[in-house]
């Protein structure tokens, strides 16, 4: 039997501020236990939530960037559980009129074919904040309560179950992923729990219009178990269809080491989470002229980045635009900074040679990085330099088997000199006087007989026997170009 | 001294002709001899408070001082005082000493006040009689088998037995109004937002309003004074203008509008009060105001509507007493389930769990969109019919409660009936209206009866002057109730 896997993501983003979303609290990671929890945090008697507007603007960038609509108002709600990690025993979410509602996301799986390409709609996304830590070790007997993310805000954003496989899911996943960090509202951080993935599975015989019954896999940190904890699930449903039995609603965790769920709690025994608007808190209002403000300040989105990386016109907007293929559109805007390192240096050489940058970029520039495991930002080796050194390519002053010698030179040079300091110190400067050219030439041809026989009678091979050396008489510094040239052309004389 | 109005002490303190550590002596003497008896405070730190008294003298001498610096004022102990058992009534908080200053309290602080001590109330501010407190409850200073009112029955009691010269009170359907009617005293809730709630233990947080509880119209208006104040902390606090409440005070009555709801002189409503009411309205108009018959067609959903949102509120608001961080934690249990199970069951009374319950289930999946939201809808009904009656009148008037104190123990084991002692105060808090009450009389057995004057939005200044002219021709505020020898 044919079937179809169905996958809704509800992907949690912790925000980027300084403090918290309803505390002025530190969102740093790493304190030691409860030395970042004020008052409000700890859910002192008679405290009360105050919004950080800063969330707010992180929230609107996000849902402009996705063109969806920002509700005004929208209003925070109690999600009212005990657990000894909820300080005030309810969380504040957004239920009824969250903040981002509607919006999409193109995502694309395998290579770059049209039919690979996918719209992932996006049901909404609202603002809440996360509870504290429970640690259950180093405490015989007792449970210790680290309230130090109590109160961090988050982003939950849920898609509509528009995914058809474990590699649509990881593509949308890393999409948003990709976007959070790009717009700057979130670091992604997976390891630290700044990104974490629930996954809505369900599968049906291919071409039935209903859904099949849903299990969703809570808390995923990582893409890799994204992908392996669909997999698993797809296939345990599937099993148990095709043995005539019914999956029953649940919500399940993934254990990753024996690489399968287990069901943590089934509907019967779901939460009544008792939703009510926070009266303590008042209908957030977003005016058009703040969302104005915002989206002005807003970097532009990858997808644009991307478009632009590709197209040849120059746009409407008068974007600078590089013809690029698709690959190196791809491989420059998987962030932000590597994007903008590009187009620093193709600002400084010039349009025309955009393809040449992005080889660097994507090539010398990312494999050194990946050596040295360092960001972009962090780089010795500054987009101003590399244009010189580029330009170096371009103005036939040293070859591009040099510049790379040049590059790591820099790299590793503990000052990073210009290339054109290294290029004068060792005396790289590429002969391309053709005069000079002509005279080894005409040396080398007196010099090797042989050779120049070989070639008049047709062996190829001697021809670059002959190129060899002149290179060697120029250690490697003459124009190659230029050499071929004239040496074919005093060949053909000789002929 | 004891009589004095908060204007003669501040005139005695800031003319050297008595301390603020004498008269904060004073008080406390009076605090001890009485407070067996009354049961108005559940806290007295006479260090703390003397050393309040000196920081205040301090001020005086060095010409720092505002109008009420160096006067002791008692303080409900639903606001949380740095360094003070603040129980709320309680025995989940009562070894909570807290940390920190409700924003009232930082006022109070700021204007030099003194902390005369924490008085009694209702458990969480939920009740009408004061018996629901885990301290026992607060007698009537003129009855003492009779109940004060509540929630704050302490601090109405503690004026009223002159153990404190004005005290603090908060008013969630009629917690500060009541208690001064039964107590013979003067209170005010204001409009809603303008006394900051920040640190003021939530009962119900869309409703729950700071006030003062005096001898006088005219130290209520001093009290607002400091009470009042915009506070970034509370989201629901209003940026409203400081004002000056004792501004209006000698407005005149000629030519004013009373309103008097016809819903509020109908069935429930003892003849006793009735009678006071009336004399007091005929007072008004000799005065040269003009009195309206008016219609609030909704009053008698207020009841219900206020007992379907408030415990709503209520049950969120008290989740955060699971023995976890602070609070009652019961010595013995198994597991998690059952710490919280075993805290709650022993850090609660009755009347608490009876409102988690009812707020619990109304928010309940399934019942949510009959009880909350259909409340909901009828508080704006009722907001709306107050919009309405003040386009025919300036204020309203009527009785603030419906008769006067009742007996210890008599309505205790009736919530229906006890729930009616708010029947006219609920409608106001729903509204989010200023309301207060002052003393015009009594009834039977010689129990006081207040007058309920509910003024528009921001209406404070005109209540407060409304409720002052009443007092300069009348002596109902200045009776005193008949306790031992000071």
């Amino acid at each position: 039997m044919q079937w179809e896997v169905v996958v809704g993501l509800e992907i949690h983003t912790q925000l980027l501020t300084q403090s918290k979303l309803f505390s002025g609290a530190s969102t740093t990671f790493g304190g030691a236990p409860n030395s970042q929890a004020c008052a409000v945090d700890i859910a002192l008697p008679g405290v009360l939530p105050v919004l950080n507007r800063g969330v707010v603007e992180l929230a609107v960038k996000f849902g402009l960037s996705i063109d969806a609509r920002i509700n005004s108002p929208s209003i925070f709600a109690r999600k009212n559980y005990f657990y000894p990690d909820l300080p005030k025993g309810y969380q504040i979410s957004q239920f009824e009129l969250p903040i981002v509602e509607g919006g999409q996301i193109n995502i694309q799986t395998g290579k770059n074919n049209e039919e690979d390409k996918r719209i992932i709609n996006i049901t909404r996304a609202h603002l809440e904040e996360d509870a504290g830590k429970s640690l259950h070790e180093d405490f015989h007997g007792m449970t210790g309560i680290d309230l130090n993310r109590a109160g961090t805000p988050l982003l939950e954003i849920v898609s509509e179950p528009d995914m058809r496989s474990s590699a649509e899911a990881v593509a949308f996943a890393k999409k948003i992923h990709t976007l959070v960090r790009w717009l700057g509202i979130s670091d992604g951080n997976m390891e630290e729990g700044s990104f974490r993935c629930d996954a809505n599975v369900s599968v049906r015989r291919l071409g039935d219009d209903t859904l099949g019954t849903r299990r969703e896999i809570k808390n995923l940190n990582s893409f890799r178990y994204l992908q392996q904890a669909i997999e698993y699930e797809a296939e345990f449903q599937k099993y148990i269809l095709e043995t005539g039995g019914k999956i029953k609603q649940a919500t399940v965790l993934f254990d990753s080491e024996k690489r399968e769920t287990h069901v943590m709690r089934t509907k019967e025994d779901s939460h009544d989470y008792r939703y009510f608007p926070d009266p303590d808190l008042l209908p957030l209002i977003i005016s058009p002229d703040w969302i104005e403000e915002i989206r002005a300040s807003m970097v532009e989105p990858p997808d644009l980045c991307f478009s632009r990386f590709i197209d040849s016109e120059i746009g409407s907007n008068g974007k600078a635009t590089y013809a690029l293929s698709k690959y190196d559109a791809t491989m420059l805007t998987v962030d932000i900074d590597i994007a903008t390192y590009f187009e620093k240096v193709v600002r400084i050489i010039g349009r025309k040679e955009a393809k040449l940058c992005a080889n660097w970029v994507i090539g010398e520039v990312a494999t050194r990085l990946n050596q040295d495991n360092k960001n972009i930002t962090a780089s010795p080796i500054s987009p101003q330099q590399l244009a010189e050194l580029i330009l170096r390519i371009c103005d036939g002053t040293v070859s591009g088997k040099t510049a790379k010698d040049i590059f790591n030179t820099m790299w590793d040079g503990e000052s990073h000199t210009s290339a054109d300091e290294i290029i004068k110190i060792k005396g790289l400067r590429q002969i391309s006087n053709s005069d000079e050219i002509t005279k080894l030439v005409d040396m080398v041809l007196i010099e090797n007989p042989q050779q120049v026989a070989d070639f008049c009678r047709g062996k190829e091979r001697a021809f670059n026997s002959l190129v060899g050396q002149v290179m060697k008489k120029t250690k490697g510094k003459a124009n190659p170009a230029q050499v071929n040239d004239i040496l074919k052309e005093r060949l053909k004389k000789k002929n | 001294m004891f009589n004095s109005s908060l204007n003669q002490l501040s005139t005695l303190l800031a003319t050297k002709r008595v301390s603020s550590i004498e008269l904060t002596r004073d008080f406390l003497r009076n605090i001890k001899s009485l407070n067996k008896e009354y049961n108005a405070f559940i806290t007295v730190n006479e260090e703390m408070s003397l050393d309040q008294a000196r920081i205040a003298d301090a001020m005086i001498a060095s010409g720092e001082g505002s109008p009420l610096t160096g006067i002791p004022i008692a303080h409900k102990d639903i606001f949380c005082t740095k360094g003070w058992l603040t129980t709320c009534g309680s025995k989940m908080l009562s070894n909570f000493i807290s940390p920190y200053d409700a924003h009232v309290i930082e006022l109070f602080n700021k204007a030099g006040t003194v902390n005369i001590g924490k008085t009694n109330m209702d458990e969480f501010a939920m009740g009408s009689s004061n018996e629901t407190s885990f301290y026992g409850p607060v007698k009537n200073p003129w009855d003492i088998l009779s109940v004060p009112g509540g929630s704050s029955g302490g601090s109405a009691c503690a004026v009223a037995a002159r153990m404190a010269p004005a005290a603090t009170g908060t008013d969630t359907g009629g917690s500060i109004r009541q208690p001064a009617s039964l107590c013979g005293v003067s209170g005010i809730k204001p409009t809603y937002g303008l006394v900051s709630r920040y640190g003021m233990i939530a009962f119900a947080s869309s409703l729950d309003q700071g006030g003062p509880i005096a001898k006088s119209a005219a130290d209520l208006a001093l009290m607002l004074n400091v009470m009042v104040g915009f506070d970034a902390r509370d989201s629901t606090s209003l940026q409203h203008e400081n004002e000056d409440y004792t501004r209006e005070l000698k407005g005149p009555i000629e030519g004013l509008r009373i309103g008097l709801p016809k819903e509020y002189f109908a069935e429930g409503l003892s003849d006793d009060v009735s009678r006071a009411v009336d004399a007091a309205v005929a007072e008004y108009s000799k005065l040269g105001a003009k009195i309206i018959e008016v219609s609030l067609p909704n009053t008698k959903l207020s009841i219900p509507v206020y007992y379907v949102l408030a415990p709503a509120e209520a049950s969120s608001n008290l989740s955060r007493f699971d023995g976890v961080r602070y609070g009652h934690r019961s010595e013995e249990y198994n597991n998690l389930d059952d710490m919280y199970l075993k805290s709650r069951t022993q850090g609660f009374g009755a009347e608490v769990k009876r409102r988690i319950l009812i707020g619990t289930y109304v928010l309940s999946h399934g019942y949510y969109d009959a009880y909350y939201i259909k409340a909901q809808k009828l508080r704006r009904l009722i907001a709306q019919d107050f919009t309405e009656v003040f386009k025919q009148c300036d204020v309203i008037m009527g009785p603030t409660s419906p008769s006067v104190a009742f007996s210890l123990g008599e309505r205790s084991n009736d919530p229906l009936q006890m729930y009616l002692s708010d029947a006219y105060t609920a409608a106001a808090s729903l509204a989010g209206l200023p309301g207060m009450s002052i003393p015009v009389g009594f009834g039977k057995k010689n129990r006081p009866v207040g007058l309920h004057i509910i003024g528009n939005y921001f209406a404070e200044a005109k209540i407060l002057s409304i409720a002052h002219q009443f007092q300069q021709v009348t002596d109902w505020h200045t009776k005193m109730p008949d306790i031992k020898k000071l």
